[in-house]
C-alpha cells in the first residue's frame, strides 16, 4: 500500500477568535496562537499508519501551506507517517479547485516507493470548511471517491467504506486507487510518543512550489459566530449539593 | 454575583499563590477590609500559578530565597497540601559534581538537614527508571516535595474570609489604578472603583501593565518554560495520588522529570529564551487554554527530547507512551533573577509582590505581609527588594537583555562572582578612559563599568611572590587575579588610587535636614559642620538597613554617601525617614570620587595643593574643600581600606581632570591605580570592616554585629528601642573574623573559600545560635599584609573566643580554621589611618 494522506496546517482553536482588520482572515499574529493538524485528517494519518502496519507500504503525508506548516507534518511523521511534502505557498488563501490541483499534482507525481494507491484526506479542513478538495481531486485523478467516512477496512485492493446517515449507515466498496474522505471519529489518533518525535526529524520533508491559479472564488467576508452566552449555576456545596446533583442527573437520563 | 466594595483598606489585584498568600497573612496580622480581586475566575484565574510544576527543593545558594522557601514549605505542610516525595539533582560532568558539593554547603549554611550526595547506583534505587550510566552521581534532598499551589490558595482565601478580613471577587478586571499627589487611592474596574488605601499588585507576569497604570515599573518579563507531559506510564499504573517517586532534575541538560500521576511531565530551562510582553498575553476568552499556556512549540525542545531519553530511556522511550499534554506555560523573569517585592518607589502605598515561584509564595506573602502591616519583615528581603532598581533597570531592553541571558542559568553553575555579558557600558565613569589604557578589568555594579584590577600592575605578582596568595583552585580562581593582592600590597607601601563613582550619593537639605538624618543615623548627626560621620542604619527591629557615611557640609545639609549597589533602597529608606521641612535630592550622577590611600597619599595630595592636608590641619573623619591644581575639591579623610587617604570629590565632568592631575603627581610617589578588588574584599577584610548585604542586614542587630558605639544619642532614631535593648542582652552571636589554618585539600591543592560556606565544629556540625540562625562565612578574601585568608562569620558566644579551633567546609571538604578576633587582624590600632 502506497499511502497519500493530505492535511491542512489550521489555526488551534479553543478560546474565542479574532479576525484581522479586513475580516478576510482569522488574526493569527499573537503570540499565543499557534497552529494544529485539521482533526479529520489526524484520523485520516492514524488510519495510514495502522494501513501500513496492517499491510505494508509506506505513507506521505502532503500539505499545501506556508513553510512553518513542517511543524504539523512532523506532528504526523511522529506518529508513524513515512514521509512529508510540503507544497510551499506565502501565506495566501487558495480556494479548493487550486488547492485540489497543486495536490492532485503530487498524486499523480508519486512517492518514491511508486504510484500511490489511496489518498485520504479530512472531509474538511477545520477553518475554511469547503467539502470539496477530495471529491475535485478524485474527479482529476478519475478514481473513485467516498466521503464522510467513519469507518474503513482494505482488503484484496477493495476499501470496505462505511458512513453514518441519520440514524442508518452506508456501506461503499470501491476498489483502489480511490480517494477516501474521513472524519473525526474513523479511529482514536494516537498521540505522538517522544521516540516517534525524535525519528520524525530524521524522515524527510520535501519542499516543492505550484503555480497558483487564478481564484475562481472570491472571499467577500469573515463574519465571526454569535457567541453563546454561557453560564454556571452553583448548585451548592458539599454534601448538599447532592440532592441537586442527582436531580440533574436524572434529568439528562444519567441515572 | 455581590457587587464590588466602594472602598478597602487594601486592594490586592491578583488570587495566585502570591495573592493568597498576602490577603491570609494582611488578616492574620490584623488588617481588615481587604479586598482581592482577580480578572480570571476563582479558584485557577489563568496565572501562572496554575500551570506550575509545584514542586520544592529547598536548597539555594541564596540565603534570602532558601528562608523564604523554608518558611514556604513550612505553611504548605500546615495546610496539609504537601506531599513529600524526595529529590534528587543528578551530574552528568565533573563540573558539575562540583556544583553538587556546593550545594551541600550551602544547605548546611542555610540549615536545610539530611541532604547528601548519592552514588548512581544509589539513584538508581531511589529512581528505579533512571539510566545510571549517564551520570556520576546525585545530590539527593528528602525533604523536597510536591504541593497543590491552587488549593493551597483557596485555603489561605477562606481562612482570610473566615476573620471577616476578605472580600475576594474573580472576573473584575482592572482598568487603571488611581494616584494623588505620589501616593495610591484606589483601582478602577469594569465592575466599579473601589478606594483604597494600599494597593498591591500580585499580578505575576501581567504585574508590569498594572504598575504602569499607576505610573510605577515592575521589571520583569513573562518569558516561556517548556513541559510536556507523556503516560500514561505502565510503570506508574498502580501509583496513588499525585507523586511518589522522587523528582530528579538532570541539572547538565537544565531539565527535570517527575512523575505525574500515572504520567512522567518533562520540563525545561534549556531552550532558547522566549519572552513576550504583558500586552501580549491573550484575555482568558481568547486563550485556547489560559492566558499563560501558550501552544508548545516542539522545535524548541527537539533536544530535550533525546535527554529525556538519554536519562530514562525504560519510560521515555516506549513507543506506547504519547503525549497528552505540552505547553510552552509562561512564568515571570527579573534582570537578576529575584522576585520584586515592597512599595514602588515611585508610588507609595502601592505595592509590588511579583516574580515569585510556587516553592517561595507563602513565605514571600507572609514577608511581605510583615513588611507592610509591622514595617519589617522577619526574613530580610534587600536582595528582592524592588527599590534594588536603578532608573536603567527598569528599561524594557535591559529587563530583556538580562532575562535573555539568565534564562539558560536557571540550572546553570552560578559563579558568585559571574559576570554578565549583555547590557554593559550603561554608566561610564569620568577616568573611564584613563582606566582602559591601564589595562583595567571591568566589573559591572548596577550598570557602573568599575576596574576590578588593572593588567598594568601585572608586574607586582612577580615583586611580591608568594605574598599574592596564588591560587591553582579552579573555582577561586575564576572571575580572580592575583593582581588584586599585588595592588593591594603596593597600595600598602605607596598609594593607591581608586574609582569610586558608583558610590550613591544624595544630599539631604532645608530646615528640616537635621531632624531627617538624626531619625536614620544610629549616631549623633548632630556634629560641626565639616564631620563625616560613619553610622549604621536600623530597622525598625534594630537590624541593619544600612551602613554609611554622612558628611554635614552645612547647618543645613548633609550629604549621604553610600554603596551603589544598595543605593536606591537607601535613598528611598531616608526619602521615606524625612522630616518636615526637609529636601532629599539624588546627585549620584552629578559627583564622581577619587579614592587615594596608602602612606604616600599625603605627600601626594602636598604636591597638588596649598591646603593644609597634615593630619593636624585635615582630621580624620572631616572634610572641606580645598583647591587640588586647578579645581576646587571636596575632601573627606576617611578610609575602608585601612590607611591614610581621602575620598575626593567633584563634579562628574571634573574628573577625567582630577584623575590626571593626581595620577601625574603620584608617580614619583609610587602611585598606582587600584580596583575593587582591594577596596571590597581584600582592605576592608582585614580591618574586619563589614559590609552591608554580607555582615550587615536586618536579620542581625547592632550588638551581634560588634559594632555598638560607647554612647547612645538621646535624640530618637528608627530602631532605637530595640537598639537600646540589644545593648542590654548578651548577644546570641557575634560577628568574628577566622583565618584558616591550613587550605591544602585532599589532593593537595591549596583551597580558598569564596563566601557564603558553612563554619562548622570540629565534629563537621553545623553551628546555630539562640535564634536558630546559621554560622557561615559572610564573607571571604585575602588579607595578604597577614599573609592569611579571611573569614567572617557570626559565631555564638561559646564558639567566638579568640583562638577557637572550627572548621569550614568548602566544594566538599573541610579545612580547619581559628576564630582570630571580633576586629581589624591588621594594623587595629589604626595607626595608619591616623598618622
Amino acid at each position: 500500500m502506497n499511502i497519500a494522506v493530505c492535511a491542512k496546517r489550521v489555526p488551534l482553536s479553543g478560546g474565542r477568535w479574532e479576525l484581522t482588520a479586513d475580516n478576510l482572515d482569522i488574526d493569527t499574529s499573537g503570540a499565543s496562537v499557534g497552529f494544529t493538524t485539521s482533526p479529520h485528517e489526524e484520523c485520516a494519518a492514524e488510519a495510514a499508519v495502522q494501513l501500513v502496519e496492517q499491510l505494508g507500504g509506506s505513507s506521505t503525508v502532503i500539505t499545501l501551506g506556508v513553510a512553518d506548516s513542517e511543524e504539523q507534518i512532523r506532528s504526523l511523521l511522529a506518529v508513524g507517517v513515512d514521509r512529508g511534502v510540503i507544497i510551499e505557498t506565502d501565506g495566501s488563501e487558495w480556494d479548493p479547485q487550486a488547492t485540489a490541483s497543486a495536490l492532485t499534482e503530487q498524486i499523480k507525481a508519486g512517492s518514491p516507493d511508486g504510484a500511490y494507491d489511496l489518498v485520504l484526506l479530512g472531509t474538511e479542513a477545520a477553518d475554511t470548511a469547503d467539502f470539496q478538495v477530495g471529491i475535485r481531486m478524485a474527479h482529476a485523478l478519475g478514481w473513485p471517491v467516498v466521503t464522510n467516512v467513519k469507518g474503513m477496512t482494505i482488503d484484496g485492493g477493495v476499501a470496505r467504506c462505511e458512513r453514518a446517515v441519520g440514524s442508518s449507515r452506508e456501506v461503499y466498496e470501491v476498489t483502489l486507487p480511490a480517494v477516501i474522505t474521513v472524519k473525526d471519529g474513523l479511529n482514536i489518533p494516537r498521540y505522538p510518543s517522544v521516540p516517534g518525535r525524535i525519528k520524525a526529524r530524521k524522515k524527510p520533508v520535501d519542499t516543492v512550489t505550484a503555480e497558483k491559479p487564478a481564484a475562481r472564488l472570491e472571499k467577500v467576508r469573515l463574519d465571526l459566530a454569535v457567541e453563546e452566552a454561557r453560564s454556571a449555576e452553583i448548585l451548592g456545596t458539599g454534601v448538599d449539593a447532592v440532592p441537586a446533583l442527582v436531580e440533574i442527573f436524572k434529568n439528562i437520563g444519567v441515572l | 454575583m455581590s457587587s464590588i466594595p466602594a472602598s478597602a483598606k487594601c486592594v490586592v489585584i491578583g488570587a495566585g499563590i502570591v495573592g493568597n498568600s498576602l490577603v491570609y497573612h494582611l488578616a492574620r496580622l490584623g488588617w481588615r477590609d481587604i479586598v482581592q480581586i482577580d480578572k480570571g475566575p476563582l479558584p485557577n484565574p489563568g496565572g501562572s500559578t496554575g500551570h506550575a510544576s509545584n514542586f520544592i527543593f529547598p536548597v539555594d545558594h541564596t540565603k534570602e530565597m532558601a528562608h523564604l522557601t523554608h518558611e514556604s514549605m513550612r505553611q504548605y505542610k500546615e495546610m496539609g497540601v504537601f506531599t513529600e516525595c524526595g529529590g534528587i539533582e543528578v551530574a552528568r560532568t565533573e563540573e558539575r559534581m562540583q556544583e553538587l558539593k556546593r550545594r551541600i554547603t550551602s544547605a548546611k549554611a542555610w540549615g536545610i538537614p539530611d541532604t547528601r550526595l548519592v552514588t548512581p547506583a544509589e539513584v538508581k534505587e531511589l529512581v528505579p527508571f533512571i539510566d545510571e550510566s549517564v551520570i556520576l552521581g546525585g545530590f539527593y534532598t528528602p525533604s523536597v516535595g510536591v504541593v497543590d499551589s491552587v488549593r493551597a490558595g483557596t485555603i489561605m482565601r477562606e481562612r482570610a474570609q473566615e476573620m471577616g478580613a476578605l472580600t475576594s471577587m474573580g472576573n473584575v478586571e482592572v482598568l487603571d489604578i488611581t494616584v494623588d499627589n505620589g501616593k495610591v487611592t484606589g483601582v478602577v474596574t469594569d465592575k466599579g472603583t473601589i478606594e483604597a488605601e494600599y494597593v498591591v499588585i500580585a499580578c505575576g507576569c501581567w504585574s508590569p501593565r498594572l504598575a504602569e497604570m499607576a505610573g510605577a515599573r515592575i521589571p520583569l518579563t513573562p518569558a516561556v518554560h517548556q513541559m510536556k507531559d507523556i503516560g500514561p506510564v505502565p510503570f506508574f499504573a498502580d501509583s496513588k495520588g499525585d507523586i511518589e517517586w522522587p523528582i530528579v532534575r538532570d541539572m547538565d541538560t537544565f531539565m527535570y522529570e517527575r512523575q505525574h500521576g500515572t504520567g512522567l511531565e518533562i520540563g525545561s530551562y534549556a531552550h532558547r529564551a522566549i519572552l513576550y510582553s504583558p500586552d501580549e498575553l491573550p484575555s482568558n476568552a481568547a486563550a485556547a487554554l489560559s492566558p499563560t499556556e501558550f501552544p508548545f512549540t516542539q522545535e524548541d525542545f527537539d533536544l530535550q527530547d533525546e535527554h529525556a531519553l538519554e536519562l530514562m530511556p525504560e519510560i521515555v522511550g516506549d513507543e506506547s507512551i504519547g503525549e497528552k499534554y505540552a505547553i510552552n506555560g509562561i512564568l515571570s523573569l527579573t534582570p537578576d533573577g529575584m522576585p520584586v517585592l515592597g512599595e514602588t518607589p515611585e508610588v507609595k502605598n502601592l505595592w509590588s509582590v511579583a516574580a515569585v515561584w510556587i516553592k517561595e509564595g507563602p513565605g514571600t506573602g507572609k514577608s511581605v505581609a510583615e513588611w507592610m502591616v509591622l514595617g519589617e519583615s522577619e526574613i530580610d528581603l534587600h536582595a528582592s527588594d524592588i527599590a534594588r532598581f536603578h532608573e536603567h533597570h527598569k528599561t524594557t531592553y535591559h529587563v530583556r537583555s538580562r532575562t535573555g541571558e539568565g534564562f539558560i542559568k536557571t540550572y546553570g553553575i552560578i559563579h558568585p562572582n559571574e559576570q554578565w555579558a549583555g547590557n554593559r557600558n550603561i554608566r561610564l565613569s569620568p577616568y573611564y578612559e584613563q582606566e582602559k589604557a591601564l589595562g583595567a578589568v571591568f566589573y559591572e555594579t548596577v550598570g557602573w563599568e568599575r576596574p576590578w584590577w588593572y593588567e598594568s600592575n601585572a608586574g607586582l605578582v612577580q615583586k611580591f611572590g608568594d605574598a599574592v596568595m596564588p591560587r591553582t583552585g579552579e573555582w577561586e580562581s575564576r572571575w580572580w587575579s592575583p593582581i588584586i593582592n599585588a595592588e593591594h600590597l603596593q597600595m600598602r607601601e605607596t598609594a593607591g588610587l581608586t574609582d569610586l563613582t558608583a558610590f550613591a550619593i544624595f544630599d539631604i537639605v532645608g530646615p528640616g535636614a537635621l531632624a531627617s538624618v538624626q531619625q536614620t543615623a544610629v549616631r549623633q548627626m548632630d556634629v560641626a559642620v565639616g564631620r563625616v560621620v560613619y553610622t549604621p542604619v536600623l530597622g525598625i527591629n534594630g537590624g541593619f538597613k544600612s551602613d554609611l557615611t554622612i558628611m554635614r557640609l552645612g547647618k543645613d545639609h548633609f550629604r549621604v554617601v553610600t554603596g551603589g549597589a544598595h543605593g536606591m533602597a537607601d535613598l528611598k529608606w531616608f526619602r521615606d525617614h524625612l522630616a518636615d521641612g526637609a529636601q532629599i535630592v539624588d546627585l549620584t550622577s552629578s559627583w564622581t570620587t577619587l579614592g587615594i590611600w596608602g602612606p604616600n597619599a599625603r605627600a601626594i595630595l602636598e604636591s597638588v595643593t596649598g591646603d593644609n592636608v597634615s593630619n593636624e590641619g585635615f582630621k580624620f573623619s572631616t572634610c572641606r574643600t580645598i583647591d587640588i591644581g586647578t579645581q576646587r575639591v571636596l575632601a573627606s579623610r576617611i578610609s575602608y581600606v585601612g590607611d591614610l587617604g581621602w575620598e575626593l570629590y567633584v563634579p562628574i565632568e571634573q574628573g577625567a581632570k582630577l584623575w590626571e592631575t593626581i595620577w601625574n603627581a603620584g608617580q614619583e610617589h609610587g602611585l598606582i591605580p587600584v580596583g575593587i578588588g582591594v577596596y571590597g574584599t581584600t582592605g576592608r577584610l582585614e580591618k574586619g570592616y563589614r559590609a552591608y548585604g554580607a555582615e550587615l542586614e536586618t536579620e542581625y542587630n547592632a550588638a551581634e554585629a560588634g559594632m555598638l558605639t560607647a554612647k547612645i544619642k538621646d535624640q530618637d532614631f528608627v530602631g532605637k528601642e530595640a537598639h537600646l535593648r540589644h545593648r542590654e542582652e548578651a548577644p546570641v552571636t557575634i560577628m568574628c573574623s577566622l583565618t584558616v589554618d591550613d587550605h591544602t585539600s585532599s589532593t593537595g591543592e591549596k583551597r580558598y573559600m569564596m563566601g557564603r560556606e558553612p563554619i562548622l565544629t570540629l565534629d563537621g556540625n553545623t553551628i546555630t545560635d539562640a535564634h536558630g540562625r546559621n554560622s557561615y562565612v559572610t564573607s571571604a578574601g585575602s588579607a595578604p599584609s597577614i599573609g592569611k585568608h579571611i573569614l567572617m562569620a557570626y559565631l555564638p558566644p561559646e564558639y567566638a573566643a579568640v583562638g577557637t579551633k572550627l572548621k569550614v567546609e568548602y566544594l566538599g571538604e573541610q579545612y580547619p580554621v581559628t576564630v582570630a578576633g571580633s576586629g581589624a587582624l591588621f594594623d587595629p590600632n589604626n595607626e595608619r589611618i591616623l598618622s
